[in-house]
């Protein structure tokens, strides 16, 4: 197949020069993955993770590296504000590190929270693990693509026995520029033994744009530590998104996720989470409602693989006008993983003859003593609620719509930050087709 | 208030009133009572203007204006109700928010001021009084975990907020123990007023001991074939509906 090297996002990616820092193992690194991806090209459909989500509109359009004025391209800093969102805030704007517009002074004890350009400036070897990988898989373009390409992102550990209460946040924006550009972000979290975080990560958009960004992360939790982390995925409606979070769960940590994906143009994230861990915890809640001509695909993967593991995920589609919506849920219990509990919900809502909705739950489980469930419905709005609905006087379209947001509650209905919720709430309310 | 003249429906293809005429004047309180299968509910969903149901003669006036070309929402804010034989559960919808939703839309289709949330819940307080409700119900999601009872005891409550000229009660009665009955009909009763007609749709007999009616139908095959007062009923509780079918269609008056 000679294909691949002709497509135009290749060939930007190719000609791309990579990022040069001057430790030997990062380099190496990058010039690896680069390598991998040069070889392997970009999933087309027949790589089975990729069935759903064809990337030859994406490939035809060529992008350019970074932005060269990303440290000069004016943000309001008030439009980054969310509400129950006031701890540290860590922003990067096209891909770049925004000290203007971070607020990282007088960070609690405990907390360490720095652009991992900085990071890596000051002492690159306790990254050196987690940056070190090489991605073979054929279905790991963009994991390559960023590895090889990334030069900045978050950086956040929590020590040990450290409880942060304020929420942290985390911004991934946007912003026009002159052409379309594309830039890879690479976020490490880790949680101490027993350590306690709330994290908000926000990606957003100050303008239209048609930017083509990767972002993946790392996100280790050692014993008995606790994350609550929110995501609210806001990208402008011309953008790609592709994202990549990997979750590890020690023993007794407790992960609980809630997502919503709202914007961009084509967005995937592939959600993975390892319970390595005995009595580790995870619940994933989310929501995905595209509309006009979006692409949202998901693909969550969950391996239990100690004793008396638990996990729960809830998630609901919304699809609109000729959007399309993917959701892969693959549970894996282990051999070994015995006493494992999981369960996984996935229900969608088709609001229009013109919109898809593929969902596809998996499970497979080599354990023994597990407590398994898993289903998933595609479905329309239940006519018998909506005839209640209007038999009391509420108009058909405010019926319509108060189904649906009911529908995509269900998943804000554990998010404890209140304040957070109700704002989720309404966006999500606003994003229904009027 | 209501003059329902020759009117035939369809279910599924399938014709279920084969010519029922009916007239009901405010502040009257009749019931329709019935076999199972005799169109009972039909004719309820019929009026609140279910989809699915295809008329397909007759007319139906209600106020002077023609219903059945009206919306189920436009229906509603006329003043039309009907409190469901089977009340849906609609998880993720608070019952307050729903309430003050409804009434507000209502409000607003017959070019009323809507009601603010304090206003609103000064009405609620109200009503859960007159009720004998506890406010508990009104924070859950609608209908939603609500027993049998529960659910038909909300029905009459959400009649209560609405104030509806025309309330149509199917099988309001159905499922309930005896306790519960007597609430829902206590709730019923409160609602009585010479504005206010009811047409009260039921198998059995017993309601009409809580709920007096004002007059007395037995539809059967499709059709009013008897017409009666509170005394009717008695007899059909006594003798059963065996035999009704070879009664000779009543005329249209009351």
């Amino acid at each position: 197949m000679s294909e691949p090297a002709l497509l135009p996002l290749v060939a930007s990616l190719v000609d791309a020069p990579l990022p040069v820092s001057g430790i030997a193992w990062l380099d190496a690194m990058r010039r690896d993955n680069h390598e991998i991806f040069v070889a392997g090209g970009l999933p087309l459909a027949r790589v089975e993770a990729w069935k759903y989500t064809a990337l030859r509109g994406l490939a035809r359009r060529p992008f350019v590296d970074g932005d060269e004025a990303a440290l000069t391209r004016a943000v309001d800093p008030s439009a980054l504000a969310l509400p129950g969102v006031d701890g540290a805030r860590l922003v990067f704007v096209n891909g770049a590190f925004r000290a203007d517009l971070s607020a990282l002074d007088a960070l609690p004890a405990g907390l360490t929270l720095q652009p991992l350009s900085q990071a890596l400036h000051a002492d690159p070897d306790p990254l050196r693990f987690v940056l070190s990988r090489r991605h073979y898989e054929a279905d790991e373009a963009f994991t390559q693509i960023n590895a090889a390409h990334a030069r900045d992102g978050a950086v956040l550990r929590v020590a040990d026995g450290v409880k942060i209460d304020a929420p942290l946040h985390l911004v991934f924006l946007g912003a026009p520029a002159e052409g379309d550009l594309a830039w890879h972000l690479r976020n490490v979290i880790e949680l101490g033994e027993g350590a306690t975080l709330t994290l908000v990560e926000h990606h957003l958009a100050s303008g239209e744009q048609a930017h083509l960004s990767t972002v993946v992360g790392d996100i280790e939790l050692r014993e008995g530590a606790h994350l609550h982390h929110t995501v609210l995925q806001q990208a402008a409606s011309g953008a790609s998104l592709i994202r990549r979070t990997s979750l590890r769960l020690h023993a007794r940590a407790h992960a609980t996720l809630h997502l919503a994906e709202l914007g961009g143009a084509l967005v995937r994230h592939d959600l993975r989470a390892e319970l390595i861990g005995d009595g580790a915890q995870l619940e994933t809640r989310g929501v995905f409602m595209p509309h006009g001509r979006q692409h949202v695909d998901t693909q969550l993967a969950i391996r239990h693989q100690a004793l008396n593991t638990a996990s729960s995920s809830t998630w609901r589609g919304v699809a609109s006008d000729r959007a399309r919506g993917v959701f892969r849920g693959a549970i894996v219990v282990a051999p070994g993983a015995d006493g494992s509990d999981a369960n996984l919900s996935n229900k969608n809502l088709l609001l229009s003859g013109s919109a898809e909705i593929d969902t596809k739950p998996e499970l497979e489980i080599y354990a023994d003593e597990v407590k398994a469930a898993h289903g998933a419905t595609v479905g329309q709005l239940d006519e018998r609620s909506l005839f209640y609905l209007r038999s009391r006087g509420i108009p058909l379209a405010e019926a319509r719509a108060l189904l649906t947001a009911a529908f995509c509650r269900a998943v804000l209905d554990d998010l404890p930050n209140e304040a957070l919720r109700e704002h989720l709430s309404s966006l999500l309310i606003d994003q229904l087709p009027a | 208030m209501l003059k329902i003249e020759n009117l035939h429906a369809r279910v599924e293809g399938k014709e279920i009133l084969k010519g029922l005429s009916l007239e009901v004047n405010a502040g009257e309180v009749h019931a329709i009572m019935g076999p199972n299968g005799a169109g009972k509910s039909t004719l309820g969903n019929v009026l609140s203007g279910r989809d699915g149901y295809e008329v397909t003669a007759g007319t139906v006036s209600y106020n002077g204006i023609d219903l059945l070309t009206m919306v189920p929402e436009a229906r509603a804010a006329a003043g039309v109700f009907l409190a469901f034989q089977y009340p849906v559960e609609i998880p993720g919808v608070n019952n307050t928010y729903f309430l003050r939703a409804a009434l507000n839309a209502q409000r607003k289709a017959r070019g009323e001021k809507e009601l603010d949330s304090m206003q609103f819940l000064k009405l609620v307080r109200e009503k859960l009084k007159v009720m004998q409700i506890s406010d508990e119900l009104l924070h859950r999601a609608v209908n939603e975990g609500f027993s049998g009872g529960e659910k038909k005891r909300n029905e009459i409550f959400q009649m209560a907020v609405l104030e509806p000229q025309l309330a149509i009660l199917d099988e309001t009665d159905s499922g309930l123990d005896i306790d519960a009955l007597k609430h829902v009909a206590d709730g019923v009763n409160a609602l009585r007023s010479p504005d206010r007609a009811f047409l009260m749709i039921t198998h059995y007999q017993r309601l009409l001991d809580y709920v007096v009616p004002d007059v007395v139908h037995v539809l059967a095959g499709g059709r009013i074939v008897e017409t009666g007062d509170k005394s009717l009923a008695l007899e059909l509780e006594a003798h059963g509906y065996a035999g009704i079918a070879e009664r000779q269609p009543a005329g249209a008056s009351a």
